[in-house]
């Protein structure tokens, strides 16, 4: 690859913390180094000239599913709770959410 | 020699043989040899023996029972099934038991095949070789000092090393198809949305298709057609009659035009491009006619596929946040206690994609990265369609190289990725696609060749797939 790392460490360091995910300071250069090498590759797409066609999202053009209005089974909620790492009360339980209170 | 699937159901529906017996046999090869393999994360011996006997009850019974009664089965990690471990190959999931279950699984129970157990994958199927499992790599058990492929990899070695004669696999950029060809099986990744995606950890959902792993293209079919048609709880899932793959096996290819594709070719090791020639000239010996084509947008993929899927999984695993299920690493506050839980529970391959995928999505390079990928994704699907106007099928390898070493590629994810040239256009179309065994290297080493078809042809698949698979046993 002779282009220049499209990315800095900055970005990386910004991009993991929109991803909820710490990095150790030699994870931060090579990950810098690791998704500069793809997204170098990727420079073929980015220089093509493709006006004039539509962004696709999907294999086949969806249209919203509906079913009927009835109710139907879903999964047990005791099933699903126990499932997490905490349950109170029929409900996921987490730490605090917001800071103390003045 | 693993008995195909059709022809244990026959042995045990006459009772010549015993589901108790195919069970056993398949547990007794695990015992033995998957330590060093190592296909499966979990087997569930004592729940395979009872669904077994409850078979061999019911056919003593004189009952119907279904078309893989008694034939046992591997399912990839990340496929559910209710109060089974699942992990996707990662530390987040660790210890998870779902509370439902696969649609694909419920049907090949409905069937009357056996669960054995869950197998080996890259963490959330994002890898080709296996070596991004939290859990450890499986090996190949044609050389097990190679890569069996991936990320099904676990999959593909359960059948390859006779275990068992089928397993499902996921196929988001190629991990049924490459997997295949590195191990000596049939592999299929049927068209979008004909196989249903309820209940398998969503990696791309836009390009994710659940497939089987097996030595006959007639299992294949048989699987397939149990396994597909339509689900009423994925959204995506085709609500209409598809072409009986069972009877296309039988069909032939007299008559086929089939566009030998040179770039599904060019930069493949040399003897692979010779067994693809080689499978064009069995083909034209069963009158299809070759064409020599080519569509150069396909090259373009890798960089598409690089762009969509890391994108779309950056979103898909947003869920692994410590609230509702898997790892929690406990913090003062919620906040900290989400990055610490997905700081921990992720390993460096997931954790790559996820930040590719958010910068590909964030605010000032969304137009040059994710639109543009998604505009390339248009690009190389009309280029498909108007190649179909001309061919019916398309011919190419499966693979660039044959099964490669452990640590070969690790280093250098970039490496890794480009092992998946040929298989992601079918992905980005969702257009099905298939590898068939067509001999080996001068290692012994399997030699996969890929054939292609339009969306909903996924019969085309089967119709020439047979073709090649009676050239090769004769």
């Amino acid at each position: 690859m002779t282009n220049p790392n499209p990315l800095t460490e900055a970005d990386v360091i910004k991009v993991a913390s929109l991803a909820r995910l710490e990095l150790r300071p030699d994870e931060v250069a090579t990950f810098t180094e690791q998704l500069g090498s793809v997204l170098g590759h990727a420079q073929d797409i980015a220089a093509l000239n493709l006006e004039g066609l539509s962004p696709m999202a999907h294999p086949f053009d969806l249209e919203n599913v509906l079913r009927e209005d009835v109710v139907t089974p879903s999964l047990d909620r005791d099933a699903v709770l126990a499932a997490a790492p905490d349950a109170a009360e029929h409900r996921f339980r987490v730490g605090r959410i917001l800071g103390e209170a003045p | 020699m693993t008995t195909s699937a059709i022809s244990l159901a026959q042995a045990i529906a006459a009772r010549t043989t015993t589901a108790a017996a195919a069970t056993d046999a398949a547990l007794s090869a695990i015992t033995e040899r998957d330590g060093e393999l190592h296909a499966f994360l979990h087997v569930d011996a004592d729940a395979a023996r009872q669904a077994a006997s409850a078979i061999d009850a019911r056919i003593a019974a004189g009952e119907t029972v279904g078309p893989l009664a008694g034939v046992p089965v591997a399912i990839k990690d990340n496929l559910v099934m209710t109060g089974v471990p699942t992990t996707c190959g990662s530390k987040i999931l660790e210890g998870w038991r779902p509370p439902y279950t696969a649609t694909v699984v419920e049907r090949l129970i409905d069937a009357g095949a056996i669960p054995i157990g869950k197998t080996n994958l890259d963490e959330f199927a994002m890898g080709s070789s296996t070596e991004n499992s939290a859990y450890g790599p499986s090996r190949n058990p044609i050389d097990p000092t190679k890569v069996p492929g991936g990320s099904s990899g676990g999959s593909a070695v359960a059948v390859a090393a006779g275990y068992v004669p089928v397993s499902l696999g996921s196929d988001t950029g190629g991990s049924i198809r490459q997997p295949a060809a590195f191990c000596g099986l049939i592999g299929y990744k049927p068209t979008y949305g004909h196989i249903s995606r309820y209940g398998l950890v969503a990696f791309s959902s836009s390009l994710d298709q659940v497939g089987p792993f097996t030595t006959t293209v007639a299992d294949s079919a048989l699987v397939s057609e149990i396994i597909g048609g339509h689900d009423h709880r994925d959204s995506t899932s085709i609500d209409a009659p598809a072409p009986s793959l069972l009877e296309a096996c039988g069909r032939g290819v007299a008559g086929l035009r089939v566009g030998l594709c040179s770039d599904l070719l060019d930069g493949a090791d040399a003897v692979i491009v010779d067994r693809v020639r080689a499978a064009a000239a069995a083909l034209e010996a069963a009158g299809a006619t070759i064409v020599d084509l080519a569509i150069p947008e396909l090259r373009l993929g890798l960089s598409a596929y690089y762009l969509l899927a890391p994108a779309e999984a950056s979103s898909n695993l947003a869920r692994y946040d410590g609230v509702r299920f898997g790892l929690r690493e406990e913090r003062d506050d919620v906040a900290a206690m989400n990055v610490a839980t997905r700081t921990a529970g992720f390993g460096p391959e997931v954790k790559r994609r996820i930040m590719l995928g958010t910068y590909a999505l964030s605010a000032g390079y969304y137009d040059a990265y994710y639109g543009q990928a998604q505009k390339t994704r248009r690009l190389i699907t009309n280029a498909l369609d108007a190649a179909y106007q001309g061919v019916d099928l398309l011919l190419g390898a499966t693979t660039p190289t044959t099964a490669f070493g452990f640590g070969d590629k690790v280093a250098d994810p970039l490496s890794m990725y480009l092992s998946d040239l040929f298989t992601i256009p079918s992905n980005l179309a969702g257009h099905p696609a298939m590898s068939v065994p067509f001999g080996t290297d001068s290692a012994g080493l399997p030699i996969g060749v890929q054939l292609l078809a339009p969306g909903r042809r996924d019969d085309l698949l089967f119709a020439a797939g047979a073709v090649l698979e009676s050239e090769v046993s004769a």
